[in-house]
């Protein structure tokens, strides 16, 4: 049994073309690609294939023509402006809930309890949005990313928490708090003390007022969260890669014994990144409800953070691969919604792909090092 | 009807029903983790097989009823248990899979799991969509309350058969893995692999069988919950209880008759709300719905250590870490 692979890419090749005489340029030029970069895309790429292949029997086996499910599909997803705006919106807390489970897993933690940082963090900056009312907007809008982030980072930091000091799996443990947050929520929102009276059928917290609201990009149907998601991407890859926090997070994940030694502290690594987890999925929660719903409730749980597990997982838990994953990924449940539209297919079928595509990719780990062409030349000699 | 005669009372006789109603999911997922996690490796993907037994069970027993010619009273008595035996066979299904995913190397059980959990779902959702309507036909409870007048404690004495083939497999696994040559393979392959192999033990043919005992098992606890209690397919059905059942394996310390007892205990934890609200307590129903939930990561708290190693984890799962 293997540790599940949590360093993302493995680490560029050293350039090691040094004038190496008796050498061919070409043999040279091999030797600067970034082979194991270029396996790890091959490998998911091939395990994209591999899962589409394997969807197209399923969905022939449903009676569907599998072409026209893929054709469909890719229109539901990419296919107009309106549908890429369709994708990005639900790409952008993917991005998010993505974090949630690739920065722990730095240390080697199995962390899947995104879904319930999300729905604690919208619940908080709801509200928060409630007790400033009156304040400016700038002020307010920054109170509920302050609040959502902090309390989504709480909730996770409790599960790296108590992983640390207690030896509690953190798989269960974040996996029950979602179903804990999920009740703190409705009985929040449900003739609970954040209530609006008003909200008949769907029992939900006030209304944040039009104001507090983040708008659209311009040019595009999308809301700001896909901007921050990006870049709440990019600056976990720079802290995970290019700083001493994730060099220190890199050497716990590999050998905590050797981490000890060389005078790191364990617990404050496991509480800052499973900290920093949680307050990324937060400002998830944050962002559906400053931006697309108005008002926390039932909502928010819909499973944006389960749909990161599989995010994080299929790029391998590096914070830059989750960008074009959770965009991959929100094409799916966009091109899904097409196919309940045009085929009456049920809305559970972007699950079933979905979950092809993380077992297949899973699977496919096993291939590391097995593909002949991808190795690099020069360990032959 | 002496409706409000037992007054308070009623509450701890709701939980002792709710134990008895709402355990068995809890006793066979656990009790089939633990043949799993006994061979070495853990199956976190029951939660999906949990989903996929309900609904594999609902729908095949309705579909039997159909083709039996409801509503004969054959068809109310046969098709349940045709759909509890689909709904096992489809966890097998399922604990195979993940058995010959794990077999594969660098392919990590954990991960597995929680991908089998989503698709378990996914399917689940998908292929039962057309049951949500229909009604199949429901295992019928076995009255042991005859000797009482009051209806509440008949209604709580209503036993499903299922339950007590809970209760008579506990120990029967707990006799099987300590006193039978097949249980002695499975602690070996569990304890260590290495000396498995070295006895000539295939450890992923062991493995294999387990998965798919204990998916099997899993499917069964499904079943039960679309076949009795709450007793209907729906996309809500499970939420949760296949990955307590998990958990309660730790916390039963991979003991099967401890398994039962902590089933019937996690049973009452979620019998609870209903407990209240059927008194009259209605404030604060969601919080008293999480109780379960908030009683698994308490009993996870006081249960685990940092610095010792668990008494009774099998050593391979240790290894696993």
């Amino acid at each position: 049994m293997s540790q599940v692979d949590v360093n993302g890419l493995p680490a560029l090749q050293p350039l090691n073309d040094g004038g190496d005489p008796g050498r061919t340029i070409g043999q040279r030029l091999l030797n600067v690609l970034p082979w194991a970069a270029l396996e790890s895309i091959a490998i998911t790429l091939l395990g994209i294939l591999v899962s589409m292949v394997l969807f197209g029997v399923f969905v022939l086996l449903a009676g569907h023509s599998p072409f026209e499910v893929y054709e469909l599909m890719y229109k539901g997803a990419f296919g107009t402006s309106f549908a890429w705006g369709n994708t990005l919106t639900r790409a952008a807390p993917l991005l998010l809930t993505g974090l949630c489970t690739a920065l722990p897993a730095r240390l080697g933690m199995v962390i899947i309890g995104g879904e319930g940082a999300l729905v604690m963090g919208g619940l908080s900056a709801a509200a928060v949005a409630t007790a400033v009312s009156g304040a400016s907007p700038a002020v307010t809008i920054s109170c509920m990313f302050l609040a959502g982030s902090l309390v989504g980072g709480l909730w996770i930091a409790a599960a790296g928490a108590l992983k640390q000091f207690r030896g509690v799996n953190e798989t269960i443990c974040s996996l029950l708090l979602i179903y804990i947050a999920v009740a703190i929520l409705n009985h929040m929102v449900d003739k609970g003390p954040m209530w609006d009276p008003s909200s008949l059928n769907n029992p939900s917290s006030h209304f944040i007022g039009d104001a507090n609201r983040i708008g659209k990009l311009p040019g595009i149907d999308v809301h700001w969260g896909l901007v921050i998601g990006i870049v709440a991407c990019l600056i976990c890859w720079v802290l995970m890669d290019r700083t001493t926090l994730g060099f220190a997070a890199s050497i716990v994940g590999g050998n905590a014994r050797a981490a000890k030694m060389a005078g790191l502290s364990i617990a404050s690594i496991t509480l800052i990144v499973s900290f920093l987890a949680g307050a990324a999925a937060g400002i998830a929660g944050v962002t559906e409800v400053a931006a697309v719903h108005g008002r926390a409730n039932a909502n928010l749980a819909v499973g944006y953070g389960y749909t990161g597990i599989l995010v994080a997982f299929l790029a391998r838990h590096n914070p830059l691969a989750i960008i074009p994953v959770a965009v991959l990924i929100g094409g799916i449940s966009a091109g899904g919604g097409r196919l309940q539209k045009s085929l009456m297919m049920p809305d559970a079928t972007a699950l079933v792909f979905q979950g092809i595509l993380f077992l297949v990719v899973l699977v496919f780990e096993t291939l590391y090092g097995r593909l002949k062409f991808l190795q690099r030349r020069e360990a032959k000699s | 009807m002496t409706e409000d005669s037992l007054g308070l009372w009623s509450v701890p006789l709701a939980m002792v029903a709710g134990a008895i109603r709402v355990s068995t999911p809890f006793i066979f997922v656990s009790l089939g983790e633990t043949l799993t996690e006994r061979s070495g490796r853990i199956n976190l993907g029951l939660e999906g097989t949990l989903v996929m037994g309900a609904m594999a069970g609902y729908a095949i027993s309705y579909q039997t009823s159909v083709a039996l010619g409801a509503p004969g009273g054959l068809a109310m008595a046969v098709s349940p248990w045709i759909g509890v035996i689909a709904a096992g066979l489809a966890g097998a299904v399922f604990g195979i899979l993940h058995a010959w995913l794990c077999s594969k190397p660098r392919v990590n059980d954990v991960a597995v799991g929680i991908a089998l959990m989503l698709f378990g779902a996914g399917l689940a959702f998908y292929l039962g969509k057309p049951y949500i309507k229909p009604t199949a036909p429901r295992l019928q409870a076995i009255p042991f309350g005859f000797w009482s007048d009051n209806t509440k404690v008949q209604n709580a004495l209503e036993v499903n058969a299922l339950f007590l083939v809970g209760c008579v497999l506990a120990p029967f696994i707990l006799w099987g893995l300590r006193n039978t040559r097949y249980g002695m393979i499975l602690r070996t392959v569990g304890e260590s692999a290495d000396a498995a192999r070295a006895m000539g033990y295939s450890v992923n043919g062991v493995r294999m069988i387990a998965t798919a005992a204990g998916g099997f098992l899993a499917g069964i606890g499904g079943s039960f919950l679309s076949l009795y209690y709450p007793g209907s397919w729906n996309e809500g059905l499970s939420s949760g209880q296949g990955l307590m059942a998990v958990a309660l394996v730790i916390f039963a310390r991979w003991n099967p008759m401890k398994c039962l007892y902590a089933s019937l205990l996690f049973g009452a934890a979620g019998a609870i709300a209903p407990a209240l609200q059927s008194v009259g307590v209605h404030s604060g129903r969601y919080l008293f719905t999480a109780a379960p939930y908030v009683f698994t990561l308490v009993i996870m708290i006081f249960t685990s250590s940092s610095s010792r190693t668990m008494a009774g984890i099998p050593a391979e799962l240790t290894a696993a870490r």
